[in-house]
């Protein structure tokens, strides 16, 4: 069976990477559908960028408590927390000023990401530290990943598909009508938080491979791309899920086959040729369809008496 | 069934005789940025009937629909609807928000958006069942749009959403309900179905709570006004209310024209 697929033969480790950010790319095409709909995007990129200190204080506090080399789990955690950190900051600040809501992200990612920079070259500075792999954090990286942490990375992706197949309904609820949802008693701010907190399990779970600067493009391409296909949110979902799946397969193969070329980027772009296509040639809402539909209505036009 | 019943038993509605409003607002007060849009409004809504909520430009009528909603923070005031905190009662409420206020773009039908009106009775996590698709599709037909439950929101007339949105509120088959402005800009059909609807809403006993703009329309249709300039000017039955001085209190001089209507 395995002798027959594309990628046989490239050994037990890959296979695993192979499935790991296939379950990564679908958990964040699906998840990010909702982020696109609700117009957050934005919000998850100032997530991504401020897990970097996060990682740093993390690994500090894992050498000041003499943790054995770099432990992921502490290291992810450290992620989660000030990645949530960030989104806090930007709703206080939306909430209890008249800032509007993307000068408040970009004060805050600025902010977070540069104190991240910051601790990161003081952390190398350090001669008792061992930080090289801290710095794969930031444009992430496959070829160093062992099993384990692709099994990881795989249940995380899937406890976020199951969250967002549980509440579909009130995620749908939430990002089309917050006005309404509230006025019929639903806990919206409580919605929300489970939403940012499918973000960052998305988020957290992809830092190592696509890496904190590009997994926003995994997380918002694949929605707008499965937009041009459909008018139905469900088969947005499952189009989003398809392309950030297959781009995080074939972006995995690709740079597994040239071991030059780092992963995260190499996904990314896949995702980026699948919106460019999506773009013109999808059927329901494409450039190309839209232009013919166009053509026709005219000709029809000249056609009537 | 059963737990539709369950759910709606959380809510509590006092027998009819017993006087208890619907809706009763004590001292609501709301400040937007450095004013004051809203200052120390009392009123308790009659049961079951049609309230109009007038006002000029600004006067906060949409504001005093979301406050007591609790959509905006109010900062003074309590809200009871059926003599219990608005919180608990939640159930007895349905709302028709302005259309402005979402993306019609949104990958939905006109079912979905109706069909949103029943997950409050469906609860967390669970499926939309084929029962609450009926009820939605009834909605639907209520509003003349069984038709067009298959279409893309976008696609539908502003008239057609309008509807839409109604459906929703009835598909909520709430006791109180809410609308704002739900008769702004929409054609003469819509406008003719959505009066209609009202009416059945005021026979089936229900009270309907609804923001303004036209005073043309409002003593053909409403049996009740609350009059708001940024404070209660008047509220009571439409025809001792709708008086030239209270229209002058509300509007300014300019509304003097206006006394026909009365």
């Amino acid at each position: 069976m395995m002798e027959a697929l594309p990628f046989a033969g490239m050994g037990h480790n890959t296979a695993m990477v192979l499935a790991g950010t296939t379950a990564l790319g679908i958990a964040a095409g699906t998840v990010g559908c909702f982020m696109v709909l609700r117009r957050r995007a934005l919000v998850s990129d100032a997530l991504s960028h401020a897990t970097l200190p996060g990682i740093v204080i993390a690994f500090l506090v894992g050498l000041a408590l003499g943790v054995e080399g770099r432990s992921l789990p502490l290291l992810l955690l450290g992620a989660a927390l000030s990645g949530a950190l960030a989104v806090a900051c930007i709703q206080a600040i939306t909430r209890w000023t008249r800032l509007p809501e993307d000068a408040a992200i970009g004060a805050v990612l600025s902010c977070f990401f540069g104190l991240g920079v910051v601790l990161l070259s003081v952390v190398q500075a350090l001669p008792a530290a061992n930080a090289a792999g801290l710095k794969g954090f930031i444009f992430g990286q496959t070829a160093a990943m062992r099993s384990g942490e692709a099994a990881t990375l795989a249940v995380l992706a899937l406890a976020a598909l199951a969250g967002v197949a549980l509440f579909f309904k009130e995620l749908r609820l939430l990002a089309f009508d917050e006005g309404f949802a509230r006025a019929a008693g639903w806990p919206t701010s409580r919605f929300d938080l489970g939403l940012m907190a499918l973000v960052t399990l998305v988020t957290v779970a992809g830092l190592q491979t696509v890496g904190l600067v590009l997994i926003i493009a995994l997380l918002i391409t694949p929605a707008a791309a499965a937009r041009f296909w459909t008018d139905r949110l469900g088969i947005m979902l499952l189009v989003a899920g398809l392309i950030g799946g297959l781009s995080g397969g074939i972006g995995a193969l690709l740079s597994a086959r040239f071991q030059n070329l780092p992963a995260g980027a190499i996904i990314v772009l896949v995702a980026s040729c699948f919106f460019m296509a999506s773009l013109f040639f999808a059927p329901a809402r494409g450039l190309l369809a839209r232009t013919l539909r166009r053509a026709r209505l005219r000709a029809s036009l000249g056609a009537a008496p | 069934m059963a737990m539709l019943q369950r759910l709606r038993t959380r809510n509590f509605i006092p027998p009819a005789d017993a006087g208890v409003s619907p809706l009763s607002v004590t001292g609501l007060s709301v400040a937007y940025h450095r004013q004051l849009a809203l200052r120390d409004v009392s009123w308790a809504a009659p049961t079951g009937g049609l309230v109009a909520v007038v006002g000029p430009n600004g006067a906060g009528k949409s504001t005093f629909l979301k406050a007591v909603l609790g959509l905006v923070p109010a900062l003074a005031g309590t809200v009871e609807v059926y003599g219990r905190p608005l919180a608990q009662q939640r159930g007895l409420i349905g709302y028709v928000p302005q259309r402005e206020s979402v993306d019609w773009d949104f990958p939905v039908n006109a079912l979905d958006v109706v069909t949103m009106g029943r997950y409050g009775m469906i609860g967390w996590g669970r499926r939309i069942t084929g029962a609450h698709k009926r009820a939605g599709m009834e909605a639907l037909d209520r509003v003349g749009m069984a038709d067009y439950a298959r279409r893309q929101i976008g696609q539908l007339s502003g008239g057609q959403q309008q509807r839409v949105f109604l459906a929703r509120a009835l598909a909520q088959e709430a006791r109180l309900y809410f609308m704002d402005e739900p008769l702004a800009g929409v054609d003469a059909a819509t406008e003719q179905t959505i009066l209609a609807v009202l009416r059945e809403l005021e026979a089936e006993g229900r009270t309907v709570i609804c923001v303004h703009h036209d005073l043309q329309t409002v003593a053909a249709t409403f049996d009740h006004v609350l009059m708001l300039n940024r404070t209660l000017v008047a509220a009571g039955p439409v025809a001792s209310m709708l008086t030239d001085a209270n229209l002058r209190l509300a509007y300014g001089q300019r509304a003097s024209g206006l006394s026909l209507l009365s």
